[in-house]
């Protein structure tokens, strides 16, 4: 079944009867050439590209709840390619280009939309630090713009510029950045990677790892044993946990970090605006909804939803910042589990146990780079070798030296 | 959250600030052999357990002590907490 506006058309006019579900929902096979574990964007992304693009078979993901239940399913939507490490920003660009022609890709309306990321400037310092990363931006083939306070104001008149303690005095401006449909980006890999052969196999938890000779074998599940050539491990926020059942131990801590969403509203938010200083970001959604954000509440935590100071801590970002946000009413409030890891970075590497592949580390920013890793994470279970952008996201590199802290603040994964 | 605290009673956990695993009372020799190897181990690698943590809470708007709180992950319930400094001593006494 292919999407177009023909077909809409053509079900309007015939009472909507013809569609059919997505994806097949199969039992789960004896044996797979190559096992995912964990249906969440990156895991669905990486089948998707292994079956498409790497023309490989004999492929299943496995999710313990439905697909998208994790954090695919509760971000803030933010896509961008605003990095300044050169481990990082090739990456991200990579991942911009594939959100730009994602949706022709997989013939899903995953609803991208370039509506550019704005970060705030209040002083002079700041001003410099975002001139540095804007030219390393740039060398890196993305857009940057650094704005002055007049042109922040055109674009959005309603932020409180004369704050006492943070004055607004311009901004960086990545106009390709933007917002995508975060469940739609989770169904259209899922319905591509389905369309391409792959198992997509849900209510199927892994429960142990079966490990001989220093290689995997398989995977226990809820639903019986399943044998593997390759295994990729794709679980965001339950690394730890399910690593652990391979005897291993991350450089990863479990944080809680929560979202919000106002009822709706006409279209106020030009794009995404961010409020690094005061622990704030806002956009809007289609339906009209302000979709903000702040920091971690800043404990290990597995328990998917947060506390009220850090609520608290949110409202007076977004009443410091736009005071016109107290007029709208808090509709909802929920929380995802992070894998924070000890330098704000990622991690796309084999593991010392053969044929055991790990897809971990991503923080709250992950969901931007949701086609660019899975790709990567395809390219080195097919290939054996790392993606060109992916090089640096090696395991062993805190043991190594070669961190990749895009903030500079060390081994505090509360603070990255 | 409240914390118990041994000293001072039930205080808001918003006095305090957060470090982590408590095992980071536990700092490697630096000039035993093998340190180099214990201390990437130590600063980086992390059980972070879905269930009884126990972690470090420093009270920085309070009396400035540094405590191991037993919190459970799952449900952000407080099981008790020590003082660092008597954590730290009794596993002198024992010899680790
Ligand atoms: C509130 C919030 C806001 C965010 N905002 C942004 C943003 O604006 N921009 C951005 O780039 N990123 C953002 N992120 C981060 C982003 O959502 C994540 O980094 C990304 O979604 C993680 O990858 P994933 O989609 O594969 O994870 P998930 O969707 O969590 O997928 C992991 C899957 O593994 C499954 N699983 C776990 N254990 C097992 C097991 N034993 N067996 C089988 N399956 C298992 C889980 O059920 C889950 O479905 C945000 C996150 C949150 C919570």
């Amino acid at each position: 079944m292919r999407f177009s506006g023909f077909r809409v058309l053509a079900e309007a006019l015939t009472g909507h009867t013809g569609w059919r579900p997505l994806w097949r929902n199969p039992d789960p096979q004896p044996a797979y050439d190559y096992i995912i574990v964990g249906g969440g964007g990156h895991g669905l992304a990486a089948a998707y590209y292994l079956a498409k693009t790497f023309g490989k078979a004999r492929i299943a993901v496995l999710e313990k709840g439905w697909l998208g239940s994790g954090n695919i399913g509760r971000n803030t939507t933010i896509i961008r390619s605003n990095y300044l490490l050169p481990g990082n920003q090739p990456f991200y660009e990579f991942s911009m280009k594939l959100w730009e022609n994602l949706e022709q890709e997989f013939n899903f309306n995953a609803m991208v939309s370039q509506r550019g990321i704005l970060n705030l400037i209040h002083s002079d310092g700041q001003r410099d630090a975002f001139r540095r990363r804007g030219n390393a931006i740039l060398l890196s083939g993305a857009d940057a713009e650094l704005l002055n306070a007049d042109q922040v104001r055109d674009m959005a008149p309603f932020l409180n510029f004369d704050n006492a303690r943070f004055p607004i005095k311009g901004g960086l401006l990545q106009r390709r950045a933007g917002t995508a449909r975060h469940d739609g980006v989770a169904w259209g890999y899922a319905r591509g990677a389905d369309l391409a052969g792959v198992d997509l196999i849900q209510n199927c938890e892994v429960t142990g790892f079966r490990i001989e000779g220093g290689a995997v074998r398989g995977v226990e599940t809820s639903r019986g044993y399943i044998a593997a050539g390759k295994v990729g491990v794709a679980v965001a926020g339950s690394s730890s946990r399910v690593m652990q059942m391979a005897g291993m131990r991350l450089p990863i801590e479990s944080h809680v970090l929560q979202a919000f969403v106002s009822e709706g509203l006409k279209p106020t938010i030009p794009g995404v605006i961010t409020f690094g200083a005061g622990h704030f970001y806002v956009s809007q959604s289609d339906k009209g909804g302000l979709v903000f954000g702040g920091d971690l509440d800043g404990y290990n935590s597995y328990a998917q939803r947060g506390n009220l100071p850090t609520i608290e801590d949110v409202a007076e970002g977004g009443m410091a910042l736009m005071p016109m946000i107290g007029r709208a009413r808090l509709l909802r409030a929920w929380g995802g589990i992070m894998d924070m890891s000890m330098d704000g970075s990622p991690i796309i590497d084999k593991t010392p146990i053969d044929g055991l592949f790990l897809n971990a580390g991503w923080c709250y920013g992950g969901f931007k780079a949701t086609p660019a890793s899975g790709y990567a994470f395809a390219h080195l279970l097919a290939t054996g070798t790392p993606h060109d952008t992916a090089r640096g996201y090696r395991l062993d590199r805190f043991a190594t030296g070669h961190v990749i802290d895009e903030k500079g603040v060390g081994a505090t994964p509360n603070l990255h | 959250m409240l914390i118990p605290h041994p000293l001072l009673g039930l205080r808001d956990a918003q006095e305090f600030t957060y470090l982590g695993d408590a095992s980071l009372i536990a700092r490697p020799d630096g000039m035993a052999e093998g340190a180099e190897a214990a201390f990437a181990e130590y600063v980086y690698q992390r059980d972070n357990p879905a269930g009884l943590h126990r972690e470090l809470w420093f009270h920085e708007q309070g009396d400035r002590s540094w405590l191991v709180v037993t919190r459970d992950t799952t449900t952000h319930e407080i099981i008790g907490a020590e003082l660092a400094r008597d954590v730290s001593l009794a596993r002198r006494e024992a010899g680790a």
